[in-house]
């Protein structure tokens, strides 16, 4: 890691806004210029979705150096939470369910994403304050039995409620029905690649922004040596929790862009957020390096067009999967990147 | 060395990213199959497979549908929602199948009949048997029966008395699967039957698919003593829960339903004597059946499971449909396909007498199967309500 003095926080914000509205317009010009209902897009959604994971684990994994097995957990709360706004809220607020293509249904959809996120980081407080004190096996014990509990929970809900049923069930109760095993399926999507990517692109942002940051210092300073960061007067729980609710809260995000698949309906089933879920979470994070935001990237990326391109083999793709990634683990065991950032293999050599 | 694996890795993806699929000649019908090759339920994934394919070669043995070769396009979707969607809209955006079979698991079924819904491509699931299936929309359509009428023949067989074929209980306990919608859906119609019947249902415990231990459960079910036991499960947690039914001392009959399909070869003894609702019989007499059988023991080496016949029945239907269909181009084409498809009606297949009902559900008997050594025999057949 380059030693690079902290920014400043007004410094900081100036130089966040141009980047996020050069994104905002990539993430636009996407929209436009990738036909709907192809698979390109299908593979690009995927791959949005797999950064945002991957990139708001590295923040507890990465920066904060605690081991986080638990993200899909977060994930499915998010996709629930958004979701409900979208099918109960929308029910509430329009009289029926359908997908309202108009400025109130598509804010309708940002406010659904954003109190995914909320659940998902309150979640994540909950967690975080009494599990953060544990460290390293114990943590990673915690986190899993989380992800597993939500998934176990959202399996035993009653079935999703028709518009013609809605009647019967007061208010606040309705969102407790969410499908059970079957999932929460008869939702309508307003997702798109814009919205998706915009998602990514703040992803991005936050992430780099806040790694170069006093609190990204701090989290970088607990992941190096705790007793030490204690030490300077670093509250470290403080810091893991914030950690903790950060990632959550983006894990939310995707977790909202996911269960609202493109152009279809909605596909939510609390199996889709098993452990395995985590795992392929941690997978990219360890693969791109522990901490480097370009590295969870590009590994995201790298993963999702692997399991795609490797579709050919059928049978064979994950053993074929597993083989590459013992082969990277095997050529380069701190991770593609390491802790460095991508642009670092273009800098002159000036260190180790 | 860093700089040349780093670049290597990005011209691979690079390469493989720009690839496409290999488009179809247009003197070919392709046909689309999404399923858990690999997976938790890969068994019934592979079983479905095996029968479309033979299907398919059948059909192209034959000369096609009306002079055309079908090709069967499959991908594996690992039993996971996000697969499903990138390997139906690959199916559809990149290969152009005429139709799509679809998955066995329902919410996977669910996943891939909204893209296909929206892109007005008829989808046909051999098994998925939830009947939220269908309701996504009118290009969706099964060839299996649906759990209310599932959990139907079960909760008649259990009732009807001894000398109308039944077993003349009352009192039946349910432990059900929380993990599978499956064994939800099929738990709760076959209580709504059971009462309706005038059975009592005294106990219903839960667990996880996958568990190990269900002492608990059992001992619960022990204490209230019912005459028979309902486990709308999969067949592995099925033997498991049956061994360990028969330690603890419950001796009661055990009921169930099509996922115990091959639990006679894990369950060993403590499965003996248990009956199951099935989509068919391999011992039936008709001629469909016994074609059926002996083509797929001597390809495959052993006898056709449900599943099978399922897939075999699907990909025959869609041909009888793509039969009576008006050939033109593509968007078309798949309409009128939809159109033939929602028209069936007395289908002989291996798995019954198909036809579609107005909510696109096949209405055919189901037979209940009662298990002998490593065997299975016809021990009842309910016709359609």
């Amino acid at each position: 890691m380059t030693p690079r003095p902290s920014v400043s926080t007004p410094r900081a914000i100036g130089a966040s806004l141009l980047p996020l509205l050069l994104g905002l317009c990539a993430a636009m010009i996407l929209e436009l210029s990738i036909p709907q209902g192809s698979y390109v897009e299908k593979i690009l959604f995927d791959i949005g979705v797999n950064v945002i994971l991957a990139v708001s684990l590295n923040i507890v994994n990465g920066l904060t150096g605690q081991f986080s097995i638990g993200h899909a957990g977060f994930m499915a709360l998010g996709a629930y939470g958004s979701i409900v706004v979208t099918y109960y809220g929308g029910y509430a607020i329009f009289g029926d369910v359908l997908k309202h293509t108009t400025l109130s249904g598509y804010s309708l959809y940002f406010v659904s994403l954003i109190a995914g996120g909320l659940v998902a980081a309150a979640a994540g407080w909950v967690v975080g304050l009494p599990s953060l004190r544990l460290r390293g096996d114990y943590l990673a014990i915690v986190t899993l039995g989380f992800g597993e509990i939500i998934r176990v929970v959202l399996q035993a809900t009653p079935p999703v409620l028709y518009p013609s049923e809605m009647a019967a069930v007061p208010g606040w109760e309705r969102v407790l029905h969410l499908g059970g095993a079957l999932g929460f399926s008869h939702g309508q999507s307003y997702n798109s690649l814009g919205w998706t990517y915009a998602a990514v692109v703040v992803m991005l942002l936050v992430a780099y922004r806040l790694r170069e940051s006093t609190h990204g210092r701090a989290f970088l300073s607990v992941r190096e040596n705790e007793i030490a960061a204690e030490a300077i007067g670093v509250n470290t729980t403080r810091y893991k929790v914030a950690a903790f609710v950060i990632a959550a809260f983006f894990a939310g995000i995707a977790g909202g862009l996911f269960a609202h698949q493109l152009g279809a309906g909605t596909a939510s089933r609390p199996e889709e957020f098993n452990f395995m879920k985590s795992f392929e979470a941690v997978i990219m994070v360890v693969l791109g390096g522990m901490g480097s935001i370009t590295g969870a990237t590009v590994a995201a990326i790298a993963l999702t067009l692997l399991t795609e391109i490797l579709r050919s083999v059928q049978d064979y793709r994950l053993v074929a999967y597993s083989l590459l990634l013992i082969v990277v683990m095997i050529l380069r065991p701190k991770g593609l990147f390491g802790t460095r950032e991508i642009w670092d293999f273009f800098r002159k050599k000036d260190q180790p | 060395m860093r700089n040349l694996f780093l670049s290597a890795l990005v011209a691979t993806f690079a390469c493989a990213g720009c690839k496409h699929g290999p488009k179809a000649p247009s003197n070919v019908i392709v046909v689309g199959e999404y399923g858990s090759l690999t997976g938790s339920e890969a068994t019934f994934g592979q079983s479905t497979h095996n029968g479309l394919s033979m299907a398919v070669a059948e059909i192209n043995g034959a000369g096609g549908i009306k002079g055309k070769k079908v090709q069967l396009v499959n991908y594996d979707d690992q039993g996971k929602t996000s697969e499903v969607g990138t390997a139906v809209t690959r199916l559809i955006a990149e290969d152009n199948a005429l139709a799509v079979i679809g998955e066995v698991a329902s919410s996977l079924s669910i996943a891939g009949g909204q893209i296909c819904q929206q892109q007005g491509v008829p989808m046909i699931s051999p098994s998925s048997t939830n009947p939220k299936v269908t309701e996504t929309g009118d290009y969706i359509f099964r060839v299996c029966f649906i759990d209310p009428f599932q959990g139907y023949v079960m909760a008649r067989f259990a009732t009807n008395p001894k000398d109308k074929g039944g077993l003349g209980l009352k009192r039946v306990a349910i432990l059900v699967d929380q993990r599978q919608a499956y064994s939800q859906g099929l738990a709760q119609y076959f209580a709504e039957a059971l009462k309706k019947l005038g059975g009592q249902v005294v106990a219903t415990e839960s667990y996880q698919g996958g568990d190990q231990d269900f002492s608990a459960q059992l001992t619960r079910i022990r204490d209230v003593k019912p005459e028979a036991i309902y486990l709308p499960g999969y067949y592995t947690d099925v033997a498991n829960i049956a061994k360990q039914a028969r330690g603890l001392g419950l001796t009661a009959p055990l009921l169930g339903g099509d996922g115990w399909e091959s639990v006679q070869e894990i369950g060993g003894a403590a499965v003996q004597g248990a009956y199951f609702s099935n989509h068919y019989s391999a011992d039936e007499k008709r001629p469909e059946v016994q074609h059926f059988v002996d083509r797929y023991t001597k390809q495959f080496g052993k006898s056709p499971d449900s599943m099978a016949a399922l897939g075999y029945d699907a990909m025959m239907l869609l041909k009888n449909a793509i039969e009576r269909a008006h050939e033109g181009p593509l968007p078309a084409w798949r309409t009128s396909v939809r159109d033939a498809l929602a028209q069936t009606k007395d289908f002989q297949g291996v798995t019954g007498k198909i036809s579609m009902d107005k909510d696109r559900n096949a209405t055919k008997p189901a037979v209940v199967l009662e298990i002998v050594d490593k065997h299975t025999v016809t021990a009842a057949t309910i016709p359609p309500q």
